[in-house]
């Protein structure tokens, strides 16, 4: 027989799960305190989208999207996990339902933070206009519990990565961790060789996809605060440390995010690729970021990577 | 379809002008040699010494080559001679036409783009898995005349007595100005193939990605290279031995445990070669975690003939396997191999020496077990890759996948596998038996069944007029099937019937499982002849990728020390 | 996508104090099995939607043998299914039942 796994405290069994690989609902399990997690329009409920139906697809009882509450080291926490092998987790109109209604329950009370686990390709073609209009409530519903002091965190380490409308939604955040497999962007690999061509981005040239999207560039470029290794306790330590990091935000803060912003682009707008960008950063080496394992990079990525505690 | 030819030089043309000029007629026995001369010089107008310009290798080649010829193009399911085989392609077909291909491997579009132009007329290969759809397509339309299709063995074996090639097109790594060539870690087929054109008054046309001072080894020594092409880039391969560890079902982990605790434990294995899929990637990254518990280590699993495999690293830095004879290298293997050469076979620059004809061999005869998967099994245990719209040969898995009737040494698994077939037999006088072992989940992709009342390969064999149907496995050859469901050993069946019923009971829910005599399986259950997971002391339930001692690419770049440098398509990073 | 439902009266209760438990996602090849604490004690009922097309009579042997082996009294099945082998579901509903048998909520 086989050992027994019993004996591995909760922390191990977050240590020992990757995050990329798991399901939303082993992450959130496993991110917050030990049983402390209580969904919202659990399965049971049977919340199913009403538009997949139409195209004779198969639905799932959470629609792809775990929301509930949990204690982050004793403290509460709202939590919205994505699952990313469901329709690549993609937003549908239930699924943009569910996180919308968690981030104004956040603004209500004003004082529980909120972690998204992002796990997404974008909008659900099947259900496109509900889609984009639940990208568009989320963001004005992430802005809003914001703008009343709610902290807003992104995980990002998933397969589908954060796409589409998700990659606009992770923008909005008040700060981001990501694993060197999660990838942040709007457009993705295949849509830009498709309406772009292969010279301008092979999509199955997946080390140029990563170096371009993938989370160490990503953490590089200041897009994303924390780096964590691919497994959940790293990213519950992440989390952690960015509910402490986050301060208030106000107009203020915006303005500089739009100039730090517009300074990455004039710095960096001639670079042909990331390693270009590295280099002009001022990593020796740059080519060899990639194969790095995660305790340099982080240690690289404290040195160089420029995050701008008064932006965002 | 064996049709036992003559050389493209028959007397008829080459040796009557020479009668003419002698004073009598008189037999000449130094015809091919001749020949062979005035395609030298034929070629040598185009060449510095030996070595030709990229641009001009279809002249070399139309220079060369002349109808009819034998010609063997290198490529195998790992390397291709693909600037060769481009330059052929753009051949005059005044010049050249009507070619015989004798090639391990049609891979590349090019090879079946040769019989659409009319450069080639007739085909006798091994592997044809990338184009498995559009040859099927061709030999119906009868676009390629087939000869046969091989084992790699097999066609390696006829090179030498009646396939012999009258001209080798070529790949090496490098060659220096006398035209010695470094074959590198992919040297596969290259050393056969030179052998039998080389030695038998045939041209050898070698492409390499450099010319060099002095080449790290010599492969090929610069007599039997009559013309090298320099070109622009590194020959083409495939990473076809690379399993993601990311991709490995938690089914396709159920059935390696039963596999390791039903067969590699019971008998021993040490000796042995596996096949490319996910199941077997999924025993050797169970090695060290769920073998280990068994307390395995050193017992099974040590000596191996096969493909550097990334799957195999996690065993090897556990210290599991001590040596490894490869067909091929693979693609991000190199440094890693480099650094263990106490496990794989180099040369004095440091780097793999694979042998494909070698390393077949000794998957025949010195390897106790062979276990691969496949896309059919019927109910004798018959087993084939081929569909009726596919055609992908057979590659070597045959070689690994028979008993060796010539095979003389003994071997704890092979007398115990022996016995089992014939417990009656005398001890001295019976033979052994290898393990072949097919293994594979009940229901492969798209939910298609691996078990059927009959082969594909029958249909195919009907539609195609063939003499003989597409058989991988033959049934007296299997000694064990695993699926999901548990283990059925075949070597334990007396009758026609049992051996139906072994396989049906271990065929799950697909129609020839569900229409199983269940009083006949219990039976056969009872007598150990079909072995269930709780049989074993295995739960389903623990079969979940925690057991992996790699669940990604990148989990065994970190065990190889971040020697294994995987091809792109591989990363996320 | 096809519906199919099963009901089968079943000799013993299932262990565990849980009410509901959710395995699986609903993927090409994958399904998802929630099971909900609500029937009698001697009754199970499983239903399913999948999108496989036509093997009511696989799903029926499947059915049969888990109801078998489990007895999983006073527990619906509800599957959503995208096309999984025989196999993977018979997987996850032994993972539902060893769910729903732990104690807790």
């Amino acid at each position: 027989m086989t050992a027994p796994l019993e004996d591995i405290t909760p922390a191990e069994r977050a240590r020992g799960t990757s995050f990329y690989e798991a399901s939303a609902r082993t992450r959130l399990e496993l991110l917050l305190d030990a049983g402390s997690f209580i969904e919202f329009i659990g399965p049971e409920q049977r919340e199913v989208s009403p538009h997949l139906k139409i195209f004779d697809l198969p639905e799932q009882f959470d629609d792809g999207i775990v929301v509930g509450r949990g204690r982050l080291d004793g403290s509460p926490v709202f939590v919205a996990a994505q699952e990313g092998r469901f329709m690549g987790g993609a937003f549908g109109e239930v699924h943009g339902a569910k996180l919308t209604g968690l981030l104004r329950a956040a603004r209500e009370i004003g004082s529980i933070p909120v972690l998204i686990l992002f796990d997404t390709g974008g909008v659900r073609l099947q259900e496109a206009n509900a889609g984009e209009l639940a990208i568009a409530e989320i963001m004005r519903a992430v802005m809003e519990a914001r703008s009343v002091g709610v902290k807003v965190i992104g995980l990002i380490g998933g397969k589908s990565g954060c796409y589409g409308g998700g990659g606009l939604i992770a923008g909005c955040c008040s700060a981001l961790a990501v694993s060197e497999p999660g990838r942040i962007a709007v457009s993705g690999p295949e849509v830009i060789e498709t309406n772009r061509g292969v010279e301008e981005f092979d999509s199955r040239d997946r080390s140029l996809v990563w170096r371009t999207m993938g989370g160490k560039h990503r953490r590089l470029l200041g897009a994303a605060d924390v780096f964590a290794d691919d497994n959940v306790q790293d990213f519950r330590e992440a989390a952690l440390e960015l509910l402490g990091l986050v301060g208030p935000f106000g107009l203020d803060k915006l303005k500089a995010e739009q100039e730090r912003l517009a300074d990455r682009l004039r710095r960096l707008s001639t670079c042909f690729d990331a390693v270009d960008i590295w280099t002009a950063e001022g990593i020796a080496h740059a080519e060899t970021v990639p194969e790095l394992p995660a305790d340099q990079f982080i240690a690289l990525a404290d040195r160089i990577g420029r995050i701008s505690r008064d932006a965002r | 379809m064996t049709v036992i030819e003559t050389t493209g030089a028959s007397p008829g043309l080459d040796c009557g002008g020479e009668a003419r000029r002698g004073a009598k007629a008189m037999t000449s026995w130094q015809t091919n040699r001749a020949t062979r001369d005035g395609r030298i010089s034929a070629g040598a107008v185009l060449a510095r010494g030996k070595i030709v310009e990229a641009r001009d290798a279809t002249r070399l080649l139309e220079a060369v080559i002349r109808p009819g010829d034998r010609v063997c193009l290198e490529g195998d399911n790992q390397k291709q001679a693909d600037l060769l085989s481009r330059a052929l392609l753009a051949a005059d077909l005044s010049r050249i036409n009507d070619l015989h291909m004798v090639q391990s491997g049609v891979v590349l579009p090019e090879h079946l783009d040769l019989f659409d132009r009319g450069v080639a007329k007739r085909l006798d290969y091994a592997y044809s898995g990338p184009q498995s759809a559009r040859i099927a397509r061709m030999l119906f339309g009868g676009k390629i005349e087939l000869g046969a299709v091989h084992t790699y063995l097999e066609l390696f074996a006829r090179y030498f007595i009646d396939l012999t090639p009258q001209v080798a097109l070529i790949a090496a790594v490098s060659a220096d100005r006398d035209g010695n060539l470094y074959t590198g870690p992919n040297t596969e087929d290259t050393p056969t193939v030179v052998e039998a054109t080389a030695f038998k008054d045939g041209i050898v046309i070698a492409q390499v990605n450099d010319i060099v001072e002095t080449v790290p080894r010599v492969d090929i020594p610069a007599d039997r290279v009559h013309f090298i092409v320099k070109s622009g880039k590194p020959f083409f391969v495939e990473p076809l031995f690379t399993r993601d560890p990311a991709a490995i079902t938690e089914g396709q982990i159920l059935t390696a445990m039963l596999a390791i605790k039903g067969i590699y434990a019971p008998y021993g294995v040490q000796r042995l070669n596996h096949g490319i899929g996910f199941s077997t990637a999924a025993i050797e990254l169970l090695l060290p975690t769920f073998g280990e518990r068994l307390g395995l280590k050193g017992r099974i699993a040590t000596h191996f003939a096969l493909n550097p495999h990334p799957a195999l690293i996690p065993a090897i830095e556990t210290g599991w396997v001590r040596q490894i004879h490869s067909f091929g290298s693979e693609v991000g293997m190199d440094d890693y191999i480099r650094a263990r050469s106490d496990v794989y076979f180099t040369g004095p620059d440091g780097s793999l020496r694979s042998n494909r004809a070698f390393c077949q061999t000794a998957g025949l005869y010195a390897c106790d077990m062979f276990i691969g998967s496949t896309l059919q099994i019927d109910l004798q245990g018959n087993s084939s890759t081929v569909t009726t719209s596919r055609i992908a040969g057979f590659g070597g898995a045959p070689n690994m996948g028979a008993d060796a009737r010539g095979r003389r040494h003994p071997s704890e698994p092979w007398l115990k596998a022996g016995a089992e077939a014939d417990p009656d037999g005398a001890t001295l006088m019976r033979r052994g038996r290898k393990l072949v072992v097919q293994i594979g989940e009940t229901f492969g992709d798209k939910n298609v069944p691996l078990f059927v009342e009959r082969l594909d390969a029958l249909e195919l064999a009907e539609k195609l007029n063939l003499e003989l149907a597409p058989i991988m496995i033959y049934g007296d050859d299997v000694t064990h099937i695993v699926t999901e469901e548990g283990v059925a050993n075949l070597l334990l069946c007396r009758t026609a019937q049992e051996r139906e019923q072994a396989i049906r009971g271990v065929a799950g829910y697909t129609d020839v499982g569900r229409r199983r005599d269940h009083s006949m399986v219990a039976h056969l259950r009872e007598r150990g002849v079909i072995r269930r997971p709780e049989d074993l002391g295995i739960n389903p339930l623990d079969a979940d990728r925690s057991q992996l001692a790699a669940r990604s690419i990148k989990d065994l770049v970190r065990w190889s020390g971040g020697l294994y440098a995987p091809p792109s398509k591989f990363r996320n990073w | 996508m096809e519906g199919l439902k099963f009901a089968h009266s079943v000799r013993t209760r299932a262990g565990g104090t849980r009410q509901s438990a959710i395995v699986g996602v609903v993927a090409s090849g994958n399904l998802e099995v929630l099971v909900e604490r609500v029937l009698p004690d001697a009754e199970c009922a499983i239903d399913i939607k999948t999108a496989a097309v036509g093997f009511g009579e696989v799903w029926t042997a499947v059915v049969g043998d888990f109801v078998e082996r489990y007895s999983p009294g006073g527990l619906r099945f509800s599957i959503n299914d995208g096309g999984a082998r025989p196999d993977t579901v018979s997987l996850r509903l032994a993972q539902a039942v060893r769910s729903i048998a732990e104690n807790g909520q």
